[in-house]
């Protein structure tokens, strides 16, 4: 087997195996029902890991994904429910603020050589905060486009239902890999990462690039924010509270080194569905506290970190600075 | 390359602080009154002081760690655990000072443990520490068994609310593990490593120096730092809140260090310049809520103070900066036709 396809294999072989070992306990969950809710639960977190995974393989990080997710549904919430949009002229315009938030911050990244982590730490209190302004309360979202939304599903075989958003999230899934794989965006972005002065000598446009990146993700995170307006009905500007957290984990636990360069949109999925198993297996179990989710993932995290180190180091003993400049 | 000791007066981030607490008055004139009452000092600015210690500790540890070019996300996390065990302890009848050491001791494995993973297993920092920061408040929760666990355990409400020849006990530990902090890298060859190896690892490996050793010990005072200002928090409210305490604040300590002027890129790192920063985010977070802002705002106000920092720290503004060196007072000449 391709070497380079092993973390890959041995993400989806563990979910496999853990399903397994989850439906062996409790036989319930092996039906398109739990397969078809694992979608749903998770559509915003996969969709804002995909655009995660980019940026994470073209070496940088982005902190604010979760405070956009805040900041879009808040604004849907304001746009439909007190300046009375319809919800998708509202969408159009969360998803134009949003890859504009974006740009901004790839512009600062790589125009004022700063490490992405400090400014997207900025872009996340500048997000949590102008939503906090724009209405620090829940608002409600009552329209019938939600209802709408909401009642419609395609039937699985076994009685599942892929509901629209998590339609938008296989989606998005699909089209991230072809961005990654089949596009010349994709090849740059891997070229980044791998090592931003080589990409720069071979003609990669950085500058261009690196604000493409960060608005991808920031667009991402806005599809997420409409995703999780339509799966909540509700605006919040605490919404979506550590999801940044989520999609880097799901991201590393798919395979994608966070040195950059290398990395798979496949394996994010399979990193988000994992996560979803965890958070189901625990409701299945019943006995199980809430907070056994958090030390799970971050067990699940510090080994598939540890697997990559294991795999990599045999291959190749490259070693790279934390921060890019 | 000699300094006199009060050459720090001169920073920019000394005038960026009398600038906020300038506003601040002006906001509230009484904002500089400082009484005596009950045996203590009571005042706005003894407040700013007395809030802003959680986070000019963290930003102690947080320096040392900025300065290896590692960073530390878990230290709201070990906030969590150290005050649960602690809380957990007494509660269940442990002498406190036993609670104490043993949550102190908590936070020092905690940071041996982010240590290990960065020297042995060679791991980035920030992912590193990453895991126990999403694991941390998980295993907080464990140990409180998902409750608020309170306590009215005398010793650790003094660490907590107590007071010391008049200042509140969090000032005065924040004050002597500044004290002890800087005089350990100043006066010892301990600085000098730090930075040797936050500038080149490698290089300073081949210079005979243990880095190894010395990233342990970094992360370990850094778990340390945030097991103490965890006890802190859980004194003040005189319980352990598993899910917010010290949520957010490790973002407020690596925003206080940069403040402070040392680089996230490693190497030259000043601990009394990071605990300044922790105070200038404190007299700004008390600014906004005694001006009547919403806290909410205070937010878009910090984004705003990183977004000028980073800006003034680019390479771009460093240009600028230089070329009005080279020409002196360029600001000045068109001013001589009104």
């Amino acid at each position: 087997m391709n070497r380079s396809l092993r973390p890959l294999a041995a993400t989806a072989t563990i979910f496999v195996l853990a399903y397994l070992a989850a439906v062996s306990q409790h036989p319930g969950m092996l039906s398109t029902r739990v397969l078809g809710n694992f979608l749903t639960d998770n559509a915003f977190l996969g969709i804002a890991a995909v655009g995660m995974t980019f940026v994470i393989i073209s070496g940088g990080i982005d902190l604010s994904v979760g405070a956009v997710i805040g900041f879009t549904t808040v604004l849907i919430a304001v746009l439909i429910m007190w300046v009375g949009l319809h919800p998708l002229v509202a969408f159009a315009i969360a998803l134009a603020v949003s890859a504009l938030f974006g740009a901004c911050m790839g512009a600062a990244i790589h125009y004022l050589k700063v490490p992405s982590f400090i400014v997207t730490l900025a872009g996340m209190f500048l997000a949590r905060g102008g939503a906090s302004v724009l209405s620090p309360d829940s608002i409600g979202i009552k329209h019938e486009f939600y209802s709408t939304i909401s009642k419609s599903y395609l039937l699985m075989p076994g009685g599942g239902r892929l509901t629209v958003i998590g339609g938008i999230m296989i989606a998005v899934f699909l089209f991230g890999i072809v961005l990654a794989h089949r596009t010349r965006f994709g090849s740059y972005v891997y070229a980044l990462g791998g090592n931003e002065t080589s990409a720069a000598l071979m003609g990669v446009p950085v500058a261009r690039t690196t604000i493409q990146i960060y608005m991808l993700s920031s667009t991402l995170a806005g599809l997420a924010g409409i995703v999780f307006s339509l799966y909540t009905s509700a605006g919040y500007s605490l919404s979506a509270l550590g999801v940044e957290l989520d999609a880097i984990a799901a991201v590393v636990i798919g395979g994608t080194l966070l040195t950059g360069g290398y990395g798979f949109v496949a394996g994010t999925f399979v990193g988000v569905m994992l996560q979803g198993l965890v958070q189901t297996y625990i409701v299945f179990d019943g006995s199980l506290s809430s907070w056994w989710t958090k030390i799970v993932i971050g067990a699940l995290l510090f080994m598939f970190i540890l697997l990559q180190r294991l795999v990599f180091t045999a291959s190749a003993p490259s070693r790279k600075v934390l921060w890019k400049t | 390359m000699k300094r006199s000791g009060f050459s720090f007066l001169a920073r920019p981030q000394f005038a960026a602080l009398i600038a906020v607490l300038f506003i601040n008055w002006l906001l509230f004139p009484g904002f500089f009154d400082i009484t005596w009452q009950d045996g203590r000092l009571f005042g706005s600015l003894i407040d700013v002081l007395n809030r802003g210690a959680p986070v000019a500790i963290l930003a102690i540890g947080m320096t040392a760690v900025i300065a290896t070019k590692g960073v530390d996300l878990s230290v709201g996390a070990v906030m969590a655990i150290s005050g649960a065990v602690a809380a957990s302890l007494v509660v269940g009848g442990t002498a406190s000072w036993i609670a104490v050491l043993a949550a102190l001791g908590i936070g020092l494995a905690c940071g041996l443990w982010n240590g290990m993973l960065v020297t042995v297993l060679d791991m980035q920092p920030i992912i590193a520490t990453l895991v126990l920061m999403v694991a941390g408040r998980g295993l907080a929760q464990l140990i409180t068994e998902g409750s608020i666990v309170t306590f009215s355990d005398p010793l650790l409400i003094f660490i907590g609310t107590g007071s010391f020849l008049g200042f509140p006990m969090p000032v005065v530990i924040a004050f002597v593990l500044l004290v002890g902090s800087t005089l350990a890298v100043r006066r010892t060859a301990l600085g000098l490593l730090i930075e040797a190896v936050g500038v080149n690892r490698s290089a300073a490996r081949f210079a005979g120096i243990t880095s190894g050793a010395l990233l342990l010990l970094v992360y370990a005072f850094a778990g340390f730092c945030a097991a103490v200002s965890g006890l802190i928090v859980a004194g003040d409210i005189r319980g352990a809140d598993a899910n917010n305490s010290g949520l957010w604040l490790e973002l407020d300590a690596i925003l206080a260090v940069v403040i402070g002027g040392t680089s996230l890129l490693g190497g030259r790192f000043s601990i009394p310049m990071s605990v300044l920063g922790a105070m200038i985010i404190q007299a700004m977070n008390t600014g906004i809520l005694i001006s009547g802002f919403s806290p909410e705002f205070n937010l878009v106000v910090k984004s705003g103070v990183i977004i000028l920092i980073l800006v003034l720290q680019s390479p771009l503004a460093a240009r600028l900066f230089s070329r009005g060196h080279a020409r002196p007072e360029p600001a000045t000449a068109p001013r001589t036709t009104p």
